[in-house]
């Protein structure tokens, strides 16, 4: 219980310095990979990612070779990067000379390059030399525990790469929504384009440490997707993605230093799928329960206005309606009609007289007057503009009535002529008292 | 060689002394995609302060001669001269409205903002949109009647108010020369006649706008001067010289429709011509 509150009060210094480095790589990530999303680049983050792994190896070589232990972490991390960024490269190169679709030469580089680098670890670990320990955790990332040596480095790096997409927040925006108007301006398209991939790059070179290769991908792609069901302005996707990275990576190292052997990056992702889901469900922006209440409230209202109208089209050529009149009118179960009676009684729209026969309310009325009248100047609206005959244009009407908005019903009025009365029916009711 | 444009018999060939101060010119240009030729020496003059529309049918590489003139796509060979000099000097007189398809509707901006991004080349590197340039973006919606839309996220604009707001960007460049991919395309009519209104204001003060369309049937009462384009030039000039029966059949080989063939008729029979 005392680590648990040390940990999370940040009263440790390593603890302090891990979380804080790791949070910068969080906002760092969501910045960036905002931009990369938005460019439709999410996948070459992987091909980036992937190609470290190669890279680190023949790092870690190559300093041996030059007499070192092969453990020096910069000069590691030089590899990474100087192999994502051929990675990206050669993607590049095949798009442009060959046939290769995009999806098909990313995935020949980036399963290439990865089994380059299990490839020459094997060959690492036969070494003499070869205490391999610490190359293997950049492909799942360390523990937090592990983490502190290098946090200081990853803050640094990631709040650099932060206050580079800052500085060129108005040029990536230009490029990532019209890169053809971009260079009829003349910015420069193909620089911009590696500017933004060496970003992308630096973010999954320092993210290697904390999250592993595997993983950062997902620190890239996944706030900035979540953030998007938030907002429909850039600097705001951007900050909210950077925000949901920075409670990703804070989620992730806490409990990767609470639980033993548990590495941060699996939490870390974890935690920003989690965020994403709960974007998924309730974003301000196309959530699905926003959709599925809006679905709901066009649905009742819907059926509120099917059984009015019903009712008032049945009261037009019989006296009385009867339950079993309404049944008859549409395709509606015993159920289903009793069901939307009960709602309408309930909002005073209908009242009973003995078992099976329905009248209208006052209220009822004026609701079903203007439902009906709706209905019949779409009607008329159809058959006179649109050439549509006079018996399909019921069901044509069916669908629309119930979203036509103030607006649209003057306009309606407007091409029909004034007229306040409500016109009759262009086609014969059926299927009232037959 | 005389060009008798009415008979439309003879190939056309342009002038060998280009016009220096013409605001586009074009020499022998040639592009290829993948090695696929899709333009074929291409040598043309644009006149300055008129509104010229390229015509042809699908394929016949009217987007990418826009394109390649402002080194979008490479160009194979040839030489592209604004005003008598390489675009690179010129960029800021020369303004460009893609096609409306091109871009992402559904990207994370407001229509201020992207018609601000007219504004970008002369604010330069790093510097931020501010007050001077959000107010000039607002002046050039209000030049196609979208002010009140100007905070809409743009895809919850319609196709023509798309249009509209690509237009205002290329507006709040002010540039000397426009060149559009499709501005008519898939707007509605009332949205067309806006669009023309303001690209009849650019001409009465002096700017040359250059079109690709599609639409046969608004060429006459629209613009000026016309290109007619399937691969290379085939005919290009006045509209009241070129835009013929002739001429259109020679660009659109069988593809003309009958149905523009009839309205060209009809046209022409409105205003008491006679059939050449």
């Amino acid at each position: 219980m005392d680590t648990f509150f040390r940990v999370l009060l940040l009263q440790d210094y390593n603890t302090r310095l891990v979380v804080i480095g790791t949070v910068l790589l969080g906002i760092a990530a969501g910045t960036v990979g905002s931009l990369l999303l938005l460019r439709k680049r999410a996948l070459i983050g992987d091909v980036i990612s992937h190609a470290t792994l190669p890279g680190v190896a023949i790092a870690f070589l190559l300093m041996i070779i030059l007499g070192g232990t092969g453990r020096w972490p910069v000069g590691l991390l030089v590899g990474a990067g100087v192999a994502g960024v051929a990675a990206a490269a050669v993607v590049l190169l095949l798009r442009r000379t060959t046939m290769l679709r995009d999806d098909a030469a990313m995935a020949i580089v980036m399963s290439t390059a990865f089994g380059v680098g299990i490839a020459l670890l094997g060959v690492i670990q036969d070494l003499p030399t070869g205490n391999q320990a610490g190359l293997e955790s950049i492909i799942y990332g360390k523990t937090a525990t592990k983490v502190r040596a290098d946090a200081i480095g990853i803050g640094l790096a990631a709040l650099l790469v932060v206050l580079m997409a800052a500085a060129l927040y108005k040029e990536f925006r230009l490029l990532c929504f019209d890169a053809h108007f971009a260079g009829s301006q003349g910015w420069p398209v193909n620089t911009l384009d590696i500017a933004l991939l060496l970003l992308g790059t630096a973010v999954t070179v320092i993210g290697l440490q904390a999250v592993g290769l595997i993983l950062v991908l997902a620190l890239l792609i996944i706030p900035a997707a979540a953030a998007r069901y938030w907002t429909d302005r850039l600097v705001q996707m951007m900050v909210i993605s950077a925000l949901l990275g920075a409670a990703s990576a804070w989620i992730g190292v806490t409990i990767s230093a609470l639980v033993p052997r548990m590495p941060a990056g699996a939490v870390i992702v974890l935690s920003a799928a989690g965020f994403f889901v709960v974007s998924l469900v309730f974003g301000s922006r196309c959530g699905l329960l926003l959709r599925f209440l809006r679905a709901l409230r066009i649905h009742r209202r819907t059926n509120r206005q099917h059984i009015l109208r019903a009712i008032w089209e049945c009261q037009e050529t019989s006296e009385t309606v009867r339950v079993q009149d309404l049944i008859n009118r549409r395709s509606w179960t015993r159920r289903e009609v009793d069901r939307l009676l009960r709602k309408a009684r309930r909002r005073g729209e209908v009242s009973f007289h003995g078992d099976h026969v329905v009248i209208l309310s006052d209220h009822g009325r004026a609701a079903a007057e203007v439902v009906v009248r709706n209905h019949r100047l779409w009607e008329l609206f159809l058959i006179q503009h649109a050439d549509i005959a006079p018996t399909h244009v019921d069901r044509d009407a069916d669908a629309i009535e119930h979203v036509l908005g103030v607006e649209l019903v003057r306009e309606l009025e407007a091409a029909l002529g004034p007229d306040d009365l409500l016109p009759s029916s262009p086609h014969g009711l059926s299927g009232g008292t037959s | 060689m005389t060009i008798d444009a009415h008979s439309g018999q003879v190939p056309y060939v342009p002038g060998s002394e280009h016009d220096t101060r013409a605001p586009l010119s074009i020499h022998d240009m040639t592009v290829a995609y993948q090695r696929k030729p899709v333009l074929w020496d291409v040598d043309l003059d644009i006149p300055e302060g008129q509104l010229v529309c390229i015509v042809g049918p699908n394929g016949a590489g009217k987007s990418t001669l826009l394109k390649a003139c402002l080194d979008l796509v490479p160009r194979v060979s040839g030489e592209v001269l604004f005003w008598g000099e390489s675009i690179s000097r010129l960029r800021g007189r020369v303004a460009y409205v893609p096609q409306r398809e091109s871009v992402d509707w559904d990207f994370p901006v407001s229509a201020l903002d992207v018609v601000a991004m007219g504004t970008y080349r002369r604010l330069g590197w790093c510097r931020p949109v501010g007050r001077r340039q959000r107010a000039a973006a607002m002046a050039a919606l209000e030049r196609v009647d979208l002010a009140d839309l100007a905070g809409r996220q743009i895809s919850q604009l319609s196709g023509g108010q798309q249009q509209r707001v690509f237009l205002a960007r290329a507006l709040v460049q002010e540039a000397d020369l426009y060149l559009m991919d499709e501005p008519f395309a898939s707007v509605d009519a009332s949205t067309e006649q806006a669009i023309l209104t303001v690209l009849r204001e650019l001409r009465s003060n002096g700017r040359t706008v250059v079109c690709v369309h599609h639409d046969l049937q608004t060429v006459r009462e629209s613009f000026d001067w016309v290109v007619m384009l399937n691969m290379r030039v085939v005919a290009a000039g006045s509209v009241a010289d070129t835009f013929t029966i002739e001429n259109l059949r020679r660009t659109y080989g069988g593809r003309l429709t009958l149905l523009d063939q009839a309205a060209m008729a009809l046209g022409r029979a409105h205003r008491g011509e006679e059939e050449a």
